[in-house]
């Protein structure tokens, strides 16, 4: 059975797919257009600066709040914009950035409570941020140093997932056990019981452990949020070759709901998640939010955006930029003032220094990292794979021999 | 290793118990003993898995203990993660070698690596059972033997039993273990009736059944076996004892790690080795066995080592299987292939 397209629909398909003069191949702009023609999505502070009205979604919020979220978004983009810096300085091996997504994340992260537990993908260092997370601590993975720097439980923010897709399936299990667990919570208690959040962007969606992550969730009524942030590029594939519907009506294929929100709005991303985290807490569960965004860097440090983007593209997202709207708010409702925004710019730039200097400090580690935590114990093959790597190096400092640094001292 | 194990009700039942209901009873005791153990997989509630092994869990135990789950390998494993991160203790079922592959991924990307990710702060004690290995006539991808596959994966225990005896104490090993376990069941064996001690776990401290195992003593040949293999080489080695060679027969039961302190101890008295699976022979835990006994008791050995296996081929159909598996014959053929030497 196929559905009919609507009006808004049409112009949306049809605004994704506009050739470029000149450009060979089949450019697309991705996004911009459809983010102002769709009525679907969920927003409360527009790129203007101004409130918007929802008929489902009210927010009422505190001036002190909203300075909060300017804040983290600040801070968060600045570290980012850090974590980039030292990669280039061939500091770290490897940087992810969040660039762009600023409001998605911290939108998301604030909405959760401290019993709530976060399965990122691995560019989600604004959640990590919500979370408790030092900044420092997401180094040590980029350096090389080690593969998660930070204690999963005490922050209920698990470590990253390289693999695209694995954690939702992990994310579901967890959510549930919550149900397992009766860690719901009741409808008469907006307090009580506790749900996980799994993050995971469009290029997932293309992945079998997320379609099975929606079909367990589903079976098993598991209170786990599904939070797509569609940044419209799974490195240089585009999220129109990836789907024919908007992501997040998927999620009726599931039976479960699904919205889009304004990802660059962090008032609309708050609000929906602090919706969806509660349905889920209150046995509700699941619901898939898909925050529609914008990749404004690179996949990674090691990609190159221009080969299949255009620049143009770029530049109209920045009208949109997720900061830029609270800080117009913020000011034309005089909710801040100058001092305020110094303030937190000083603030970031300490963060900043901060986070740079320890990036220096992390040494490599020892020649028994190799061989830590594989299994409880160390088996005896290891144990003795590691005495003859100790008997090795001895011998190399000993005799000093030429070691690769590509091909390592075998 | 010592597994440490809480005390059970001594019981001195040694009545014949097929395979299949040994493992039952293991996943019952487990789960009458620590109620974070759950079982799930595909058909392992009403219909009690494919082959029984969970037969009655499920009315015992209820639906929340034993879980019937949709029909995605993916989503069994990576949801035990899930449910192992959680304090449970998840026993997954796949219901046939040929089809644990959409489980592979995570097995290997997240079961195997969130203890060394995370440097022992989240662990993920679970066990992964699969049957496996030929000889039941089935259809393509219902007889393979992918265990050298799930070796070269650091990070997880690879074990196999090869008696009801042992598939009743190796698997409530696996469950009390600390480690992912992935548990490969002979799944020809699973009707083949032997006594089944079920006391013996009820001591607070005993020795680690997954530890090779001389199987049968003997002083001219050393052949290493596992699994399905172990009958087939324990009948050839009573049929060698009519041609007065004897035989000393070494069940390996851990795969990985390997377990080869008996097998050199028997290598440098009996000189000879042979290394029997019906897995195909490349890159597979025959190569391996070879490679360190050369390495470790290259000395000791009066002949170049032999190996039996399958062919390094897909499995084939199964009207050809008899021709495929290694049997008495081709283990006896090696055997006097180390002793011509």
């Amino acid at each position: 059975m196929q559905a009919k397209t609507t009006a808004v629909e049409a112009v949306q398909q049809a605004s994704r797919r506009v050739e470029v003069a000149g450009v060979p191949g089949t450019a697309v702009m991705s996004g911009l257009r459809a983010v102002a023609a769709d009525v679907e999505s969920v927003q409360l502070l527009s790129p203007e600066g101004e409130r918007v009205e929802h008929p489902r979604f009210a927010l009422d919020i505190s001036a002190e709040e909203l300075r909060g979220l300017y804040r983290d978004m600040v801070l968060v983009r600045r570290f980012d914009r850090e974590g980039n810096a030292l990669q280039r300085q061939g500091q770290l091996s490897l940087w992810a950035p969040l660039l762009g997504q600023e409001a998605a994340q911290v939108g998301s992260g604030r909405a959760m409570r401290p019993r709530d537990v976060a399965f990122p993908s691995y560019r989600e260092h604004g959640v990590a941020w919500c979370r408790g997370v030092d900044p420092t601590e997401l180094l040590s993975l980029f350096r090389g140093t080690e593969h998660c720097g930070w204690d999963p439980r005490a922050t209920g923010f698990w470590p990253y997932t390289i693999v695209i897709g694995n954690q939702v399936l992990n994310a579901t299990g967890y959510a549930m056990g919550q149900r397992l667990d009766g860690a719901l919570g009741h409808d008469h208690d907006a307090d009580s019981g506790e749900a996980t959040v799994v993050y995971f962007g469009d290029g997932a969606t293309s992945q079998g452990d997320v379609h099975e992550g929606m079909v367990f969730a589903a079976s098993f009524d598991a209170p786990i949020v599904f939070f797509c942030q569609n940044n419209q590029w799974a490195i240089s594939h585009p999220v129109e070759r990836q789907s024919r519907v908007p992501l997040y009506r998927r999620a009726s294929g599931y039976g479960f709901p699904g919205i889009r929100v304004d990802g660059n709005d962090v008032l609309a991303v708050l609000a929906v998640t602090r919706w969806a985290l509660q349905e889920c807490r209150s046995g509700n569960g699941p619901v898939m939010i898909e925050a529609f965004t914008y990749r404004m860097d690179a996949h990674t440090t090691s990609d190159d955006p221009s080969r299949y983007r255009l620049a143009d593209e770029q530049e109209a997202w920045k009208l949109l930029d997720p900061i830029e709207r609270v800080r117009v708010h913020l000011s034309r409702t005089g909710q801040a003032d100058r001092e305020f925004f110094d303030q937190v710019d000083r603030d970031a730039d300490e963060l900043a220094a901060r986070f740079r200097a320890h990036c220096l400090t992390l040494a490599d580690p020892p020649l028994e990292r190799i061989y830590s935590h594989v299994f409880v114990e160390p088996t005896e093959q290891l144990e003795r794979q590691l005495a003859d790597d100790r008997r090795f190096v001895a011998l190399d400092e000993a005799v000093p021999m030429n070691v690769s640094t590509q091909g390592g001292h075998r | 290793m010592t597994s440490i194990v809480t005390a059970g009700d001594p019981q001195s039942d040694v009545a014949p118990s097929t395979f299949a209901k040994a493992l039952n009873d293991a996943l019952r005791t487990a789960m009458e003993r620590d109620d974070r153990v759950l079982v799930l997989g595909e058909d392992v509630g009403r219909l009690g898995g494919v082959f029984r092994v969970t037969d009655g869990l499920q009315k015992d135990f209820g639906e929340h203990r034993v879980i019937d789950t949709p029909l995605a390998e993916s989503g069994i494993i990576g949801t035990a993660v899930g449910l192992a991160y959680r304090g449970y203790r998840p026993v997954t079922e796949i219901q046939f070698d040929g089809f644990v592959w959409p489980g592979f991924d995570q097995i290997v990307s997240q079961v195997a690596k969130v203890s060394y990710r995370s440097q022992g702060k989240l662990r993920v004690p679970m066990v992964i059972r699969v049957p496996y290995g030929g000889g039941i006539g089935a259809v393509e991808h219902h007889s393979e033997s992918p265990e050298s596959i799930f070796c070269h994966v650091a990070g997880i225990r690879v074990v196999s039993p090869a008696t009801p005896q042992d598939g009743y104490d190796m698997l409530l090993e696996a469950i009390a273990c600390d480690d992912p376990v992935v548990f490969f069941e002979p799944k020809r064996r699973y009707w083949e009736k032997a006594p089944v001690q079920r006391d013996t776990r009820s001591s607070g401290s005993v020795p680690t059944t997954f530890s090779s195992l001389v199987r049968r003593a003997g002083s001219d040949v050393t052949v290493v076996t596992y699994g399905p293999s172990v009958k087939t080489v324990l009948a050839a080695a009573e049929a060698a004892a009519a041609d007065d060679v004897a035989v000393e027969v070494i069940d390996l039961r851990t795969l990985s790690p390997l377990d080869l302190g008996p097998v050199l101890e028997s290598v440098r008295h009996t000189g000879r080795l042979v290394v029997v699976s019906e897995a195909p022979l490349e890159a597979s835990i025959t190569s391996e066995v070879a490679a360190r006994v050369t390495e470790e008791a290259f000395y000791s050995l009066a002949a170049p080592v032999q190996r039996v296996g399958g062919s390094d081929t897909p499995y084939p159909p199964s009207r050809v299987e008899p021709l495929y598996l290694p049997g008495v014959d081709r283990v006896l053929d090696a055997i006097d292939r180390v002793l011509d030497s």
